[in-house]
C-alpha cells in the first residue's frame, strides 16, 4: 500500500485543478492506497460555506468535499497559514474533521508520502 | 477617458489585480470576475487599495454570479458593488476601452 498525498492549491472554479484533484482523489480511492489530501494556498478557499455555482453553471464543490469522508478518505490537511492570510478560521470551513497544521508539519507530511499528486 | 478593467485572478495567488490598481485612475471602473472576485474581499491584501482609490472616485464591481458561486457575497469590502451580467455588458458599452487582465 503506497502513501500518497494530493495537495490542492487553487480557488475552485476559476479554473480546473480544483475539480480534477478531487476526481483523481476519488478515483484513487477504488485502488486501497493510503490517501491524504491537503489544501494550501487559494485552495482553502474551496472550503468555504454557501458556494452556490448553480448560475455558473458548475458543480458545488462543497458538496463533493463532503462526500470524502464515503469515499473512506480522513486524512485531510489544511494549511494554517493560508487560512489565516486570507482572514479564514476554523470556525469557517465545511469539513468538521479537517487537520490545521503548520508548515512544519506540512514538511514531514510530505516526507513521508510515496507519492505527491499535485494540483 | 474611462477604462473597464477587468481582472480574473486571485491577489492571494499571482500579482495580476496589483498591477492593475497601480494604473488605473479616479475615472475608471474595476470590475471583478471569476477567481478576481476573491481580490473583494474584507482579507484581500488589496483592500487598503481598493479604498483609497473607491475614495477617489475610481468604481468597484464584482459580478455577482461569480461572487454567489464562491460563497463570499457576505464577505465583500462595503466599497464594491456587486453587478450583474446586464450591469458587465453596460459598464463595457459605457466606458471608452476595456483592458483585460489576467
Amino acid at each position: 500500500m503506497k502513501k500518497i498525498l494530493f495537495i490542492s492549491r487553487h480557488a475552485p472554479y476559476g479554473n480546473s485543478y480544483a475539480r480534477e484533484a478531487l476526481d483523481a482523489l476519488l478515483a484513487a480511492s477504488a485502488y486501497d492506497q493510503n490517501l491524504s489530501l491537503l489544501f494550501m494556498d487559494d485552495g482553502v478557499f474551496q472550503l468555504l460555506p454557501n458556494q452556490n455555482p448553480t448560475f455558473i453553471h458548475q458543480k458545488n464543490m462543497a458538496a463533493s468535499l463532503q462526500a470524502l469522508e464515503l469515499y473512506g478518505i480522513e486524512n485531510i490537511y489544511c494549511l494554517s497559514s493560508s487560512l489565516i492570510e486570507r482572514g479564514l478560521n476554523q470556525t469557517d470551513l465545511i469539513l468538521e474533521n479537517i487537520k490545521l497544521i503548520d508548515t512544519i508539519t506540512t514538511n514531514s507530511l510530505i516526507s513521508q508520502q510515496d507519492q505527491l499528486i499535485s494540483f | 477617458m474611462a477604462i473597464l478593467h477587468t481582472i480574473n485572478k486571485s491577489p492571494f495567488h499571482v500579482s495580476t489585480m496589483n498591477s492593475c490598481l497601480l494604473i488605473c485612475s479616479n475615472l475608471d471602473s474595476v470590475i471583478l470576475i471569476a477567481d478576481g472576485v476573491l481580490g473583494a474581499i474584507h482579507s484581500s491584501p488589496l483592500a487598503l487599495k481598493i479604498e483609497q482609490l473607491s475614495a477617489s472616485g475610481t468604481r468597484f464591481y464584482a459580478l455577482q454570479s461569480d461572487a454567489i458561486a464562491r460563497g463570499v457575497v457576505e464577505k465583500l469590502l462595503p466599497n464594491i458593488s456587486l453587478a450583474s451580467y446586464a450591469d458587465f455588458v453596460r459598464l463595457s458599452v459605457e466606458c471608452n476601452q476595456i483592458q483585460s487582465w489576467f
